[in-house]
């Protein structure tokens, strides 16, 4: 899920900056230009705790935590902590030389409201950075990092906070499963011609804390989910957008499902993830997505609600967001919300879309 | 009404010159005041613009204690804690010849608000970023700097002249500033409850935004100067006005009798006046601003190097027009005709209508009018001096200017009066007593012009000396001053290195000019090195020193400060400086610093290297024997490799500063001459008033046998005597200008003192240019006489006129 934006953030906001031209230039960008960077390559195998940490040889890169929060107040609500990496050059330097440029996200998702925050900063100078142990991912005051005290996984126990006008949080994530590699063994696939990135996630958080929003403290708890993702291309020249899907069921399984748009038939692509952190991916032929239901946001049209049908698990559920406006007003805006479904079963999760 | 109308106005057309006066009075008036006003409001539109985008003046700005900058470290910390900042790397480097003010910027953290966005949007972020680099910079500079660099050029509207944005790493590089952060920009909007600045970072201190950015400050004083000069100018085309007013309103009474008698009331004609005045005052205000913009557009280069090259200023040569100067042109014609001629119409207003219309003077000889002026004159002279005696501040000096001026100008009639009657007195025969008794008689009618005569002779001579004795003053310092025959400046620390190696075989000595920024009794300061050389012991102008200054100085105890400090009352001898990064000196001496708006503290070269170890080393003066000097400079370009634009020798040093140095007052100089002409044509236009009116006293003198011509020949005499007499006055009291503009303005407006030196030879050659405009100001009315119908003057004798 989480994914794509950061490419196409990252298109927009350094390659072209009127939104007009970004859907037509904007991944193109992306797709073609990775001179210099290196590129993803089939059977690497991960290795950990390292690759937790920044790859500044790759072109883009980020840590993307979304978490389904219930409150003691009893509402629903969303949170979002997210850092981009995008390099002008691979490598690192010290100092204000240093190409790597950070980009940060962060957002609380109300019934009637979304609290969107965003932060800027170049790497280098200590203001925004990734370390992978003990780990740590900041920019400015925003820290997503390990709890203090011997874990298995660097990733197991953390801490993330973040603050913007409205809204603050501080939240205590829990592992309960194993990290999950995406695509194969953490390699992959975002287009038929092969464009591809790594990519694993940790969808097993237990999630307890506090959020603050418009002046007010509520206790809360629930699921969180870290997708990790590191590439130099990883989107065809064609594709305009995407769908993005993290679903949490009751039963304690997972499904990350995504479909690029293009200007064909598309890409999909999806990973059943079972309690034990078991995968099974699965591709075109395995799931259908289908929006359901469109709500004008920001004066554009976005499919808001979706059904998702995977025949093969008996799987048939429409999700419904809890804000048809989880918009996020940052420099180059998408749709990122969280959902809850119903249908052959029922969960939470979260939305992502981007190029509407 | 309209035949009402239409006879008041009909004088103007019996009497255009008249007319002319009064349009020329009103639009000389408005000319000068609205020209500076409009000079004023270029540059400071210029400052602020300049400011909003270079210094981001709007904000609040984190900047070092020490002196040294911020480093990378504590900007991080800054950050991580919360704190919405931006930094900036800045300073001025060379391409090719010429010299830019590079502001190293941030685009990723400056804020919105910081004005620069405008600059850093746009479709091509990514080419700001990448290397080489981008630069962004006006057109002006763009084609300064075309073949001077490889670096990519944007050009921005935004950007004022001579300056270039560039992304932070480039500023960095080329700046050789290795992560030194000048200071940091703060958002104006931070998230509450964070920790303070000075407790996350105490190496650090917020400064708080001014309303003002820093050069409008500075040049605060310069534009003071320029508005006293215009109003100045205003003052004496005000006494043209109430002259012309004066003289209309008499010409007119038998008319106004007769609108009266035959039933126009006394409001309807007073209305009809009012009227007239404003429709004359508007028209000819307009035509006042209008030559304010010409006089302004020819001021306005000189003054744009004035503020280069005084205050490092950047102002455009040219003019844009502004509508609010436009407005306050019309405001103050319209005002000052109000002001110069309610006297007049106060008069109309009381006027008995059945008042006869009898011949008399305007404004009759009065003993007691001339005393209550020269009471009024001595009471101002006495509050000059008690100001200056107790007052302090810039604008307390142009009060004690003010009151000089103004005391002397009222006290002017009265003293003349005097010097008239005892000449009276010595006269043997009728001829010269009359003579006598009759410029006495006209004084009051001529006083207004002659007033303006001495005030214009007498700023002419107070500004003249002023200069002079600056010049004078500021040659012989810089004579002391730039004592080393070259000065280089290496491009980076490596080449200043090579430099520091390869100089001491080629010559007797080199000079290390280094300098560090930083905070001193609260104000950003330059904080020089001095080498322990002979070179400074015997020329360095010192105005007052310990005996042992510069072994103090050397042993790293001692400090001297500029004049600026010390006469602002910064700091004095013996005094114990706390110098930024937290170490003490010892004021041991104090060294005069002209043309430099801020205050300056040297130390030694080891004390400063010690406590700022990062220091730029880049630039030196070097010492050889003076005809060596070439010799060197040839080697160093061929031999060591650097730039021909990077030396620089002594004597163009010289020749610029001299540039500068007269540029500076060559805007005071043709304000100067712009004051004289218009209280020429004050001059002009009086005698012109009473050459009309005088006839009933001349046409006896005729009558006994004087003949025209030689009455014409007395009227002659008569100007010159007081042209003369106006002169000689014009002297102490410019003089006494002199003296405030050096002892009191200069030091409060600059920080220097200055001693005065007196060119007797300047005051001839002004005197002789008074002369040509007393005898210019008399030609038409002396003709007029010369050739006046005897019909004319024996009509005298038949009836009212």
């Amino acid at each position: 899920m989480s994914a794509k934006i950061m490419m196409w953030i990252l298109a927009v906001f350094f390659v072209t900056a009127s939104s007009g031209q970004s859907q037509t230039q904007g991944f193109a960008g992306l797709g073609s230009d990775a001179t210099g960077f290196a590129i993803p390559q089939s059977g690497a195998a991960l290795s950990f705790p390292a690759d937790h940490g920044a790859h500044p040889d790759y072109r883009i890169e980020w840590w993307y935590v979304t978490a389904n929060l219930q409150g003691e107040d009893g509402k629903q609500y969303g949170a979002q902590w997210t850092l981009f990496r995008s390099a002008l050059a691979p490598g690192v330097a010290q100092g204000f030389a240093d190409p790597q440029i950070w980009i940060g996200h962060a957002a609380v998702t109300t019934v009637d409201h979304q609290y969107v925050a965003e932060r800027l900063g170049r790497g280098g100078v200590g203001q925004a950075d990734v370390v992978a142990a003990p780990f740590a991912a900041w920019i400015d005051d925003w820290r997503l990092a390990a709890s203090s005290g011997a874990t298995p996984d660097q990733l197991h126990d953390l801490s993330v906070a973040a603050t913007g006008t409205g809204f603050s949080y501080a939240l205590k994530l829990k592992a309960t499963g194993p990290l999950v590699l995406q695509g194969d063994r953490g390699f992959s696939v975002k287009s038929a011609s092969g464009q591809a990135s790594y990519y694993y996630s940790q969808p097993f958080y237990q999630v307890s804390g506090a959020i603050n929003v418009a002046g007010s403290n509520v206790q809360v708890s629930g699921k969180a989910w870290l997708d990790r993702e590191w590439s130099s291309q990883p989107l065809a020249e064609n594709q305009t957008g995407w769908d993005w899907f993290s679903l949490h069921f009751d039963t304690g399984e997972k499904l990350m499902a995504f479909r690029l748009r293009d200007d064909k038939d598309g890409f999909i692509s999806a990973n059943w993830i079972s309690v034990d952190g078991k995968t099974s991916p699965m591709s075109k032929e395995d799931l259908r997505l289908e929006p359901v239901r469109q709500a004008k946001v920001e004066g554009r049209d976005m499919p808001v609600a979706w059904r998702i049908q995977i025949p093969a698990k008996s799987l048939d559920v429409t999700t419904q967001p809890l804000n048809d406006r989880s918009w996020m007003r940052t420099s180059t805006p998408y749709w990122e919300g969280p959902l809850s479904f119903k249908g052959t079963a029922t969960g939470v999760g979260y939305l992502e879309m981007t190029g509407y | 009404m309209r035949f009402a109308l239409a006879a008041l106005l009909s004088h103007w057309r019996r009497k255009p010159l008249q007319l002319l006066t009064l349009v020329m009075g009103i639009a000389l008036a408005t000319a000068l005041w609205s020209g500076v006003q409009a000079i004023n409001a270029e540059a400071r539109a210029s400052y602020t613009r300049a400011a909003s985008v270079l210094e981001q003046g709007a904000l609040q700005q984190v900047v070092s204690k020490g002196g040294g900058g911020i480093s990378i470290d504590t900007y991080g910390k800054l950050r991580r804690a919360g704190w919405n900042l931006s930094p900036v790397i800045e300073g001025t480097v060379r391409f090719g010849a010429s010299w830019i003010k590079l502001v190293g910027i941030d685009p990723t953290t400056m804020p919105r608000e910081g004005q620069v966005a405008s600059i850093t949007d746009g479709s091509d972020i990514s080419s700001f970023f990448s290397a080489p680099g981008q630069l962004v910079v006006s057109a002006a500079t763009a084609r300064k700097l075309r073949n001077a660099t490889d670096m990519r050029l944007k050009i921005s509207e935004n950007v004022p002249d001579d300056a270039a944005f560039v992304d932070i790493s480039v500023a960095d590089r080329l700046l050789d500033a290795r992560g030194k952060i000048n200071r940091l920009v703060v958002a104006s909007e931070q998230r509450p409850g964070l920790d303070p600045i000075d407790q996350v970072a105490p190496e650090t201190m917020l400064r708080e935004n001014t309303d003002k950015p820093d050069v409008a400050r500075l040049t605060d004083s310069f534009h003071l100067n320029l508005t006293a000069f215009g109003f100045l100018s205003f003052v004496v085309g005000l006494f043209i006005v109430y002259s012309a007013t004066g003289l209309t309103f008499e010409q007119r009474r038998g008319t106004f009798r007769t609108l009266r008698s035959l039933g126009i009331s006394l409001p309807a004609l007073t209305t009809m006046l009012v009227v007239e005045l404003a429709a004359f005052s508007l028209f000819s205000g307009i035509i006042g601003v209008i030559l304010g913009y010409f006089i302004a557009s020819a001021l306005m280069p000189g003054v744009a190097t004035t503020l280069k090259g005084l205050y490092g200023a950047n102002v455009p040569g040219s003019l844009s027009i502004r509508p609010e100067w436009w407005v306050s042109g019309l405001a103050i014609a319209l005002g000052g005709t109000a002001i110069s001629s309610v006297r007049s119409l106060w008069r109309v207003w009381s006027l008995p209508i059945l008042a006869a219309a009898q011949p008399r003077a305007w404004q009759r000889a009065s003993a007691k009018t001339l005393a209550y002026q020269a009471t009024a004159g001595g009471g101002l002279l006495l509050l000059s001096a008690v100001l200056a005696v107790t007052g302090s501040g810039i604008v307390i000096g142009f009060g004690v200017l003010g009151a000089l001026l103004l005391g002397c100008a009222l006290l002017l009639p009265g003293l003349l009066a005097i010097s008239l009657a005892s000449a009276e007195r010595v006269s043997r025969t009728a001829l010269t007593q009359w003579f006598w008794a009759d410029t006495r008689l006209q004084l009051p009618g001529l006083s207004l012009a002659l007033m303006a005569l001495l005030l214009a002779l007498s700023a002419n001579i107070g500004v003249g000396t002023m200069v002079s004795s600056f010049r004078l003053t500021f040659l012989g310092w810089l004579d002391q001053r730039l004592a080393a025959e070259l000065y280089v400046t290496a491009k980076d620390e490596d080449q200043a290195t090579r430099l520091r190696e390869w100089l001491p075989q080629h010559s007797t000595a080199v000079l290390p000019i280094w300098s560090v920024e930083g905070d001193v009794f609260g104000d950003q300061l330059q904080i020089f090195g001095v080498a322990d050389d002979p070179t400074y012991r015997d020329h360095w102008p010192l105005i007052v020193a310990d005996d042992n200054a510069w072994d103090e100085v050397a042993s790293g105890k001692g400090a001297l400060i500029n004049e600026q400090m010390w006469r602002r009352g910064t700091a004095k001898p013996g005094q114990t400086i706390a110098m930024p990064g937290g170490w003490d000196a010892t004021v041991v001496g104090i060294y005069s610093d002209y043309g430099n708006p801020k205050g300056q503290v040297i130390v030694g070269i080891d004390a400063l290297v010690a406590h700022y170890p990062d220091v730029s080393k880049l630039r030196y003066g070097i010492r050889v024997p003076p005809e060596s000097a070439p010799t060197l400079r040839q080697q160093l370009v061929s031999e060591f490799g650097l730039p021909e634009t990077a030396i620089i020798d002594q004597i163009s040093l010289k020749q610029q500063s001299r540039a500068v140095f007269e540029q500076t007052f060559a805007v005071t100089g043709a304000l100067n001459v712009l004051t004289l002409a218009v209280a020429g044509f004050a001059m002009f236009s009086s005698l012109l008033t009473l050459s009309g009116i005088r006839l009933p006293q001349l046409a006896p003198v005729w009558a006994m046998g004087i003949r025209r011509r030689n009455l014409a020949l007395y009227e002659v005499a008569r100007t010159l005597a007081l042209w003369l007499a106006t002169f000689i006055a014009a002297i102490p009291v410019g003089l006494g200008l002199a003296w405030v503009l050096l002892a009191i303005v200069n030091v409060e407006a600059f920080g220097w003192r200055l001693p005065m030196t007196v060119f007797p030879l300047d005051w001839l050659w002004l005197g002789a240019v008074a002369l040509v405009a007393a005898i210019l100001s008399i030609l038409v009315p002396v003709r007029r006489l010369a050739t006046i119908n005897p019909a004319d003057l024996l009509r005298i004798f038949a009836n009212e006129r």
